[in-house]
């Protein structure tokens, strides 16, 4: 037997004439097994620092600039401590409407999808054969191929005034009915384009929800109807607040369908936003507005967490 | 446990943000003035421009390219705010030169966002109009800052199909017969407009100047507008915006420049346009050069460009305004018969001042006083009636 590849005096495997390089190897391997603290710092440290340095530093300039000003004739920042911004949002009525506008349509939106979802998703996951299934999952995501710009200008030309609504509408004898440009069309418009996002949630929803279940509620003399309720769609609950997350918050924050489908008076948060930081270059006055959504997806958060939201997603 | 631990990282956040706050401090900046260049360099290769849709066409910015070698970048803005950002933005050295409205000009020049030009490297400036030479919008103590271009005036447009007897006054984009067929431009100097309309409808407000509003008369001039908005179709944003609104009929009347009447036109729309009994507003655009231009030679070839008079006449046609150069009267009667005395480009200097050209609002008034409202006002009354 070669003496090299024997046993050593302390009863362990010796390795023949390990290179320098393959020891520190062993040896490092060796600390991070005794050390599942360290193998973590050195796994998350790259994506936490992407996480500090990119997305809380640009929240934390968020907050600061929302207290800083600008000098109106200059437009220069004012880098003194003011609460000005805030004053304004609340003294100034039209900030107020644009803000509810904002949380309503996101709301009608939230609750249009989750009507439309819910019996779509019951149908494909419990009531469809296994290729109808299939084809149903392909169709929710066909939409999300194309741009999200291509998408909204098609409904531009399906509500306005010459457009394939109205035409349609008049020759079934229907007069024509005017919603391009409008809170209505934005409310089309959201409600299409975020549907995918709350079907899916309560697909995978439906998926969990054991077939034992219904048939125990069956047993015990429910009707469907009370199967429902009592069973089922406290169970699926947690998917309808997960999508609803998505397509509440996807609203909140939207300002370019509000632009290309929008009327007069049809502004979004991030309307002003914009308009603030593009056109009016008041940035601090965009920042303070900016807080109003996320205090508002806080709250919102909080809710979808005790109707179990998070276990959904 | 998951729950708590999204707890502890919501607090993690704000721990951070909270040391953010209080970490950030103050800082100054300044900025340092050259003197005039005597004479045109070589060329950098490249201009960037922020310009006002259909000021950068094929049609001369091709011809300028091959002769230059300067390559045009051109971004258009909507507005005057957005031009006035845009040359803000990134230390203001990202674009070369503006071509910036009369209520543009003053904020840039006060804000150092421009720098002042030597008129002795663009020849053509001798034959501009004598009021275009040294205007008070683009000219401050002796010093030119920038070079006119073309003006005229923001026009009632009307689809003649729609509407066939032409309205006579600006009343009719005030009034419900139109209810939800009218757009207006999404922009504060709007109110200028408006408050032209009241000087000329209501006297007894005593409005002698739409820019020199004080408080009681913006106002006055909000509530008219506040019952427009219920009116409106939509507030355009893009001359494109409008156009597209015409072409597919959801607007039959709206404050328009000649350029989108243009553009319908040759799109088979039929659109008229009038000056409204009242008048109108108007404006007269400079094309300025940035504090911090990285391609100033470049820059001075483009003005030298646009001064002459063939593209001056091109330009004027194309857009349907004014030229400052008065040697372009005959190049666009070359360029389309008529159309000099239709553009106005040999009119008396009695048509130019009809105009009330676009300026920045300031708190001084022309009457000595101090109590007009300034920018800052109108583009929260504007937020206000839109909003």
């Amino acid at each position: 037997m070669d003496r090299s590849h024997g046993i050593g005096p302390d009863g362990a495997a010796i390795v023949a004439s390990p290179s320098a390089s393959r020891t520190a190897r062993i040896r490092a391997s060796a600390v991070l097994f005794r050390r599942p603290w360290l193998r973590a710092v050195l796994l998350l440290s790259a994506p936490g620092a992407w996480f500090v340095a990119i997305y809380l530093a640009a929240l934390v300039l968020l907050f600061v600039s929302a207290l800083w000003s600008v000098d109106a004739f200059t437009g220069k920042l004012v880098h003194h401590w003011t609460f000005a911004n805030f004053e304004q949002l609340f003294k100034v009525p039209a900030y107020r409407t644009i803000a509810l506008r904002t949380i309503g349509i996101a709301a009608a939106v939230t609750l249009t999808d989750a009507v439309l979802a819910l019996p779509f998703a019951f149908f494909a996951v419990r009531v469809a054969p296994k290729r109808l299934q299939s084809l149903l999952f392909i169709a929710v995501l066909i939409p999300l191929w194309s741009s999200y710009l291509v998408r909204v200008y098609v409904w531009r030309l399906i509500l306005s005034k010459d457009g394939v609504l109205n035409w349609a509408l008049e020759h079934i004898g229907l007069g024509a009915l005017n919603i391009g440009y409008s809170n209505w069309a934005i409310w089309i418009v959201f409600s299409y384009i975020w549907l995918p996002f709350m079907i899916l949630p309560i697909w995978s929803a439906f998926e969990r929800l054991p077939d034992s279940y219904i048939e125990a509620s069956a047993d015990l003399g429910a009707r469907g109807w009370q199967t429902f309720r009592t069973v089922v769609f406290p169970l699926v609950l947690p998917g309808i607040a997960a999508g609803s997350i998505f397509t509440f918050a996807l609203t909140l924050g939207d300002f370019i369908t509000p632009t290309l489908v929008g009327g007069a008076g049809s502004d979004f948060i991030g309307n002003v936003v914009f308009q603030n930081v593009g056109v009016a270059n008041n940035v601090p006055f965009a920042a303070a507005f900016a807080v109003v959504p996320l205090v508002v997806m806080g709250i919102y958060l909080l809710g979808a967490r005790r109707l179990g939201a998070f276990e959904a997603l | 446990m998951r729950l708590a631990k999204i707890d502890w990282a919501l607090g993690a956040i704000l721990a951070v943000m909270v040391v953010g706050v209080s970490a950030c401090g103050s800082s100054s900046s300044s900025s340092s003035s050259a003197s005039l260049p005597t004479k045109i360099g070589s060329g950098e290769g490249q201009l960037n421009l922020v310009a006002w849709e259909g000021y950068a066409q094929p049609e001369w910015v091709k011809s300028f390219e091959k002769q230059t070698g300067c390559v045009v970048h051109a971004k258009y803005a909507g507005s005057s705010d957005e031009m006035v950002t845009l040359m803000r933005q990134g230390g203001g050295s990202q674009y070369d030169m503006v071509s910036a409205s009369g209520d543009a000009s003053l904020r840039l020049i006060r804000g150092g966002d421009v720098a002042a030009m030597n008129v002795a490297l663009v020849p053509e400036w001798k034959s501009f109009i004598p009021q275009l030479q040294s205007p008070s919008h683009n000219t401050v103590d002796g010093k030119h800052y920038g070079i006119s271009l073309q003006w005229g005036p923001n026009v009632l447009m009307y689809n003649s199909k729609t509407i066939p007897s032409a309205p006579r006054s600006w009343s009719a984009i005030y009034d419900s017969k139109y209810k939800g067929q009218i757009s207006v431009p999404n922009n504060p100097i709007q109110i200028a407009d408006a408050a032209l309309y009241l000087s000329k409808t209501k006297p007894s407000l005593g409005i002698t100047d739409p820019y020199e509003l004080t408080e009681a008369q913006l106002n006055a001039t909000a509530e008219l507008l506040k019952s427009q908005r219920p009116l409106i179709k939509k507030y355009w944003a893009l001359a494109s915006d409008e156009i597209e609104l015409f072409k597919s009929n959801d607007v039959a009347i709206g404050a328009a420049w000649p350029y989108q009447q243009n553009t319908l036109l040759s799109d088979k729309v039929a659109v008229k346009s009038l000056i409204p009994s009242e008048g109108a507003t108007g404006w007269a655009d400079t094309w300025m050069l940035a504090a911090h231009a990285k391609d100033p030679n470049c820059a001075y070839r483009w003005v030298n460009w646009v001064s002459t008079p063939k593209v001056q006449a091109q330009q004027a046609l194309s857009f349907g305004e004014t030229p400052a150069n008065t040697k372009a009267c005959a190049e666009m009667e070359k360029l389309s018969k008529g159309s000099c005395p239709l553009y106005h480009a040999n009119a008396s200097s009695a048509y130019f001042d009809s105009i009330k050209f676009w300026k920045t609002p300031v708190k001084e008034c022309g009457n000595g006083q101090s109590d007009c409202m300034d920018y800052t006002a109108w583009q929260q009354k504007w937020t206000e009636v839109t909003g």
